[in-house]
């Protein structure tokens, strides 16, 4: 389970560094998620650019990533691939996280300090 | 352990309209069974949603087997079963677990997702998905054996 991050003035950013968030990691995402969201900036963002595959075991660690960081910080995701977005859709999931077409959006203009 | 041995035809081919899987039931199993699955439709012309529609599918089929159906078997073993019809993908899924509670396929339900973030559901996505994305799901169990049937429309079904 690859998770990076960096923290801007505002937002800690949790990169994906894996092409699938499916039933054989869902347990260690949302693990790895607690330790990276416990603390750092109130808004993270969740950089899903590299992600091209969700399943729903995926889809509820992601869930469950934000119900563990509570109602006091922002949680975000953004660079949702074809299938990921599909799956988000269908469930209605779309409805409920704030997402963001790319990292680069999300953050309102080029990273400077990614890395 | 776990590597997904492949019986008769893995892949859809000129010469054959079938092919089938014989994996375990395990999580990492079902990844690399699902990675086979997408490489043996490799010579249909599925376009990108296509592709996504039955990764998704199987996916949660799959996961519903190892997560449910053999929830409290080590060793089970599971069977992926695929026709190719002229505008579509004809699949069946064997496996020896237990059944499906009370016997059936789920009754469609919806999540109500306007509730308090706590609140939220963090599960029971996968028969909304499978249902929303197939047709003509059904449901045998035999003996020992659950059988789950589908067909996934497809534009175009011809071998390139």
């Amino acid at each position: 389970m690859e998770l990076a991050h960096f923290d801007t003035a505002g937002a800690r950013v949790i990169t994906v560094n894996e092409h699938r968030i499916d039933a054989a990691i869902a347990i260690s995402f949302k693990d790895r998620m607690r330790e990276l969201t416990d603390q750092g900036p109130d808004r993270i963002v969740v950089d899903m650019t590299q992600v091209d595959f969700i399943d729903s075991s995926g889809l509820g660690a992601i869930v469950a990533a934000m119900k563990q960081v509570g109602p006091s910080k922002s949680f975000e995701l953004a660079g949702l691939s074809g299938t990921v977005q599909k799956v988000f859709k269908l469930t209605r999931m779309d409805t409920v996280f704030t997402i963001h077409a790319t990292l680069e959006t999300a953050l309102g203009g080029p990273i400077a300090d990614a890395g | 352990m776990g590597q997904a041995h492949q019986r008769h035809n893995s892949a859809l081919s000129p010469e054959t309209d079938e092919m089938s899987l014989v994996f375990p039931a395990r999580p990492m199993a079902v990844r690399r069974a699902l990675r086979a699955s997408m490489t043996g439709f490799s010579r249909l012309s599925l376009t990108s949603d296509e592709s996504g529609v039955i990764e998704i599918v199987l996916a949660e089929v799959l996961n519903n087997v190892v997560e449910h159906a053999y929830a409290h078997h080590k060793d089970g073993v599971v069977e992926l079963r695929v026709k190719r019809r002229k505008d579509s993908l004809e699949f069946t899924v064997l496996d020896d677990g237990v059944p499906l509670p009370n016997g059936a396929l789920p009754k469609r339900s919806e999540h109500c997702l306007n509730v308090p973030v706590e609140d939220l559901p963090e599960g029971g996505f996968g028969w909304s998905l499978i249902q929303e994305l197939t047709r003509d799901l059904r449901y045998h169990r035999s003996n020992v054996r659950n059988k789950l049937e589908f067909t996934i429309k497809l534009a175009d079904t011809q071998i390139i």
